[in-house]
């Protein structure tokens, strides 16, 4: 019987890399009354199925999806926690 | 000259690009399919601009997954000239054919205007019909066309001359590193930019700065 694993993949930017959008919701943060409100950035959640049963596996694969597709490692990092 | 255009779901200015290759070459240019795996025998391949796959992702990052861009990095590497304009300027980036990264435009707006584009490198084959440093107008239409690349490809570029055009005269509108408004690889035969020279090739378009881009790459009489 084959097993599922699921996993949860964080993409960020770089520290460095401006982040017009997190700019805009840390304004809008502060124009909401939340004080004390540092610095905000905007990043990506991906929650992935995968059909898999060695736990190794999957997260090689789910690297290789991240480098190959849903991180632009350019100016993105990723991480990848199974859950 | 033979031209192609690659033809994404998305797109846009598929139709501008057809015409305005059609109107200087003298040929309608071939289009190829994103699951096309061969792209005919062409001098040029256009990727036009627009928002394959709904910008999905980031903007050019599914569309430089398609089958069809395999094809075009193997006609790249081969010394084919390669031009992708906004979108697919996009795309060469995603497709890791060009260095850096196209990113939302820092006033978050989408910008849709005229803009003065400096030729900073005037020595290419996308560019020698223009004079180094000449001003032209061109047109711009993008969210996400603010160019970045870390600081050591950001020095190679500049030293290399591979920032093929720059925002003039205070017309950045995206925010983008340097005022880059495009880009050249290495072997100076791919060629990206954010704004639409395709767009301004005829009197009817109030003005055709934009026609010596293709009659210098395609190697036709002005």
């Amino acid at each position: 019987m084959s097993s599922v694993i699921k996993a949860r993949i964080t993409v960020t930017l770089k520290n460095g890399v401006l982040d017009p959008q997190g700019k805009a919701i840390e304004h809008a943060l502060s124009g909401l009354g939340f004080d004390g409100v540092g610095q905000v950035r905007q990043g990506k959640v991906f929650d992935v199925e995968l059909a898999e049963s060695d736990k190794a596996k999957a997260e090689a694969d789910l690297k290789a999806m991240c480098d190959k597709l849903l991180a632009n490692t350019v100016i993105e990092n990723y991480s990848v926690t199974l859950t | 000259m033979k031209t192609a255009v690659v033809l994404l779901p998305g797109l846009n200015r598929d139709r501008d690009m057809i015409a305005a290759l059609t109107k200087i070459s003298g040929q309608a240019p071939a289009t190829v399919w994103q699951t096309d795996t061969e792209i005919p025998d062409v001098d040029l391949i256009a990727i036009p601009g627009g928002f394959s796959f709904g910008d999905y992702l980031r903007c050019g990052a599914i569309a430089a997954r398609m089958p069809v861009m395999r094809a075009v990095a193997e006609k790249a590497a081969k010394g084919v000239m390669v031009i992708g304009v906004c979108n697919g300027f996009q795309i060469l980036v995603e497709a890791g054919l060009l260095p850096g990264a196209l990113m939302r435009n820092t006033s978050l707006k989408f910008v849709c205007r005229q803009v003065k584009l400096e030729i900073a490198n005037a020595n290419t084959m996308f560019t020698r019909r223009y004079q180094p440093g000449q001003i032209i107008r061109s047109p711009v239409a993008h969210h996400d066309g603010n160019y970045f690349a870390d600081p050591d490809t950001l020095a190679r570029l500049e030293g290399e001359g591979q920032v093929v055009f720059r925002y003039a005269e205070g017309t950045n509108p995206n925010g983008s590193i340097n005022d880059i408004a495009g880009i050249i690889n290495e072997q100076g035969n791919v060629l990206g930019l954010m704004p639409h020279p395709e767009n301004l090739i005829e009197a009817a378009h109030g003005g055709s700065d934009g026609r010596a881009l293709f009659e210098g790459a395609l190697g036709i009489a002005a």
